[in-house]
């Protein structure tokens, strides 16, 4: 087990460091440098050749390239600091800081509603295999697969209020004042993104039960009288579910690209919102800032379900 | 189950006899009807992209202002939008849109994922760990959100959006190729070869790129359906194709929410075109593997 956690941990340098060089390349590959930036947004500052080098020289970027990365990612290491707002000027780490805690509060409800669905109707679905009952919980799985959220988002927004005049509730008010009405705002659209989530969890768990009810030990279960009751809930689900688990890590990117849509859709001030805003301003401090913290977070959250994997599953500590 | 066998014997042979392709048609009608049903479809829309000018009654942009947020008619089929644009037309348009951006991306990512799947699985070693963790580097930032970072770099545009959907996708996918490199390398018809003393590029070409042609036919048809959604997605954010060029995802998009309200086919459209794309092109992707490569099955989708 140590050493499973030692490599696991060990793998993640690399991952980390070339996670990096991309944001790093983006920031290069930016239209119009940082000098002309800072030339245009303030007006006590001549564009002469003389200023231009100086500005040049205070940013490093008279440096090469690979010097550049050292002091870009150390500045960020040591001090937190992923630059200012061009628009708004205040530090981009405090801007998405703010805004965190909203677009986790949605991926967690998400991810909540998908396994409440997905996993007992996967498991419904492998128990009575080729029933109508399983062909309906796949056909729907895979429509679920292919119904945009955006499409169903502005569906939710525009059908209830045209027949009931009931339009989902917007209004952010800060959650200790209340609570109840803090996460009612996020209802909608947490449903809307675990619905695609449930969809593949659905069909993954319902692949691994069907695995598990094939193995000798459910037949032995069977054989010595066991209520199927039980053989379903204690010998194949615990053994079924283990990888479904991994699956919360490919939620992770699935759940901040739906964020960005559905905040859009419900005015949701989280992450996404940020980023939209940050790209119709060209506001690039606020674009690669995101870029990186969310890299970073998906990269965590897989270690943690790598770790937590090895931990429950002690056949893969192992091989890895 | 021995039908499934088929898959593990390659598909070299398979494209050479016209005999297998017949065969494998009605084994796909016979067996996997929802798959054969997906397939129709699935052609249905590439004859629409393709011959869009021919089945559209009304240009993409031809606007008809006395006859705006007209509902569902004769005259026009699914209504009109706020500038009296005819949406079945539009619709028709945007296929074709959805088909060019759909197949280009999704070809190139198939030759990306080829080209670095093939050579990280062949050769392994210290190679393969780095190329590895650059692709686990790539695929922890979120498709949307490189896309958005991406569309913000070089700006909107159709060859802008292939070019990342492609790179996006080629890189994801690297690693299905991958693995079944993995398998095929180990068969005895690859040892023997390289006892022998086959080069090495022949032993590529010849030996294990036929052999993993089953995974990568599935992988472009998930790809091509994952391609149209996040392009929707895209232009439904604005920062797709830019207007007036017709996509389904951009007649979804914000300029035109406060008309929905009162014209609601405006929404649902566009909405159900992508819907019923996708759903049919992955019955068929998963029919295809079902029948082509049954080690894939059960591996799950991704959505936005």
């Amino acid at each position: 087990m140590k050493r499973y956690l030692l490599r696991r941990l060990l793998a993640v340098i690399p991952t980390l460091f070339f996670a990096s060089v991309i944001v790093f390349l983006v920031i290069r590959l930016l239209p119009g440098d940082a000098v002309d930036l800072i030339i245009k947004s303030s007006p006590f500052i001549e564009n002469t050749e003389q200023m231009r080098a100086q500005i040049e020289a205070d940013l490093g970027l008279d440096k090469p390239i690979h010097l550049q990365y050292v002091y870009w990612i150390t500045n960020i290491i040591v001090r937190g600091d992923l630059g200012k707002s061009l628009i708004r000027e205040t530090p981009v780490r405090e801007e998405i800081a703010e805004r965190i805690p909203i677009t986790i509060t949605m991926g967690l409800l998400a991810v909540f509603f998908a396994l409440l669905i997905a996993i007992p109707v996967g498991v419904y679905s492998a128990v009575r295999q080729d029933t109508l009952g399983d062909y309906v919980g796949r056909s729907v799985a895979i429509l679920g697969l292919a119904i945009p959220s955006f499409w169903l988002g502005t569906m939710v927004v525009i059908l209830p209020a045209i027949w009931w005049g009931w339009s989902p509730p917007t209004r952010l008010a800060p959650f200790m004042d209340a609570p109840l009405q803090y996460l009612s705002v996020f209802l909608t659209p947490a449903v809307i993104l675990g619905a695609s989530l449930a969809a593949v969890t659905m069909r993954m768990t319902r692949t691994m039960m069907l695995e598990v009810l094939r193995q000798d030990y459910i037949r032995t279960a069977r054989a010595k009288g066991l209520r199927e009751w039980l053989v379903v809930t204690r010998h194949a689900m615990r053994n079924a579910l283990i990888p479904v688990i991994t699956l919360v890590g490919l939620f992770v990117p699935i759940v901040i690209g739906g964020t960005v849509i559905l905040e859009r859709i419900f005015d949701i001030p989280g992450i996404g919102q940020l980023l939209l805003l940050g790209v119709q301003d060209r506001d690039y401090p606020v674009i690669t800032g995101i870029f990186l913290v969310v890299g970073v977070f998906v990269i965590f959250v897989n270690l943690l379900v790598d770790l937590s994997y090895g931990f429950l599953d002690p056949k893969v500590r192992g091989e890895g | 189950m021995a039908e499934l066998a088929f898959g593990n014997n390659g598909l070299g042979g398979f494209f050479k006899s016209d005999g297998k392709i017949s065969k494998f048609l009605r084994r796909l009608v016979v067996e996997k009807p929802l798959g054969a049903f997906g397939a129709a479809i699935f052609i249905l829309f590439l004859f629409t992209g393709i011959f869009a000018n021919l089945i559209a009654p009304y240009g993409y942009n031809e606007m008809n202002p006395i006859d705006r947020l007209q509902a569902p008619s004769l005259e026009y089929l699914l209504g009109t939008d706020q500038i009296g644009r005819d949406v079945f037309s539009r619709i028709v348009h945007g296929a074709r849109t959805s088909l060019i951006i759909g197949l280009s991306a999704a070809f190139i990512s198939i030759l990306i994922s080829t080209f670095i799947g093939v050579t990280s699985g062949f050769f392994r070693g210290m190679f393969d760990m780095i190329v590895q963790r650059m692709v686990d580097a790539w695929m922890s930032f979120p498709d949307l959100v490189v896309i958005i970072v991406a569309v913000s770099v070089f700006g909107p545009g159709m060859w802008q959006v292939i070019l990342v959907l492609s790179l996006l996708y080629g890189i994801a996918g690297s690693r299905i190729v991958r693995s079944a490199v993995l398998t095929v390398k180990e068969n005895d018809y690859v040892h023997a070869a390289e006892s022998i003393g086959v080069s090495v590029p022949r032993i590529l070409l010849r030996h294990i790129l036929p052999n993993i042609m089953a995974p990568l036919i599935v992988l472009f048809t998930t790809r091509l359906a994952a391609v149209i959604l996040v392009e929707a997605a895209l232009s439904f954010l604005g920062l797709g194709v830019p207007p007036p060029s017709p996509s389904w995802g951009g007649m979804l998009s914000f300029e035109g929410r406060s008309y929905m309200f009162q014209a609601p086919w405006l929404a649902i459209m566009p909405g159900l075109a992508i819907t019923i794309v996708v759903y049919n092109i992955n019955m068929f992707g998963d029919a295809l593997r079902d029948l082509l490569d049954p080690r894939m099955r059960g591996s799950g989708g991704k959505n936005i």
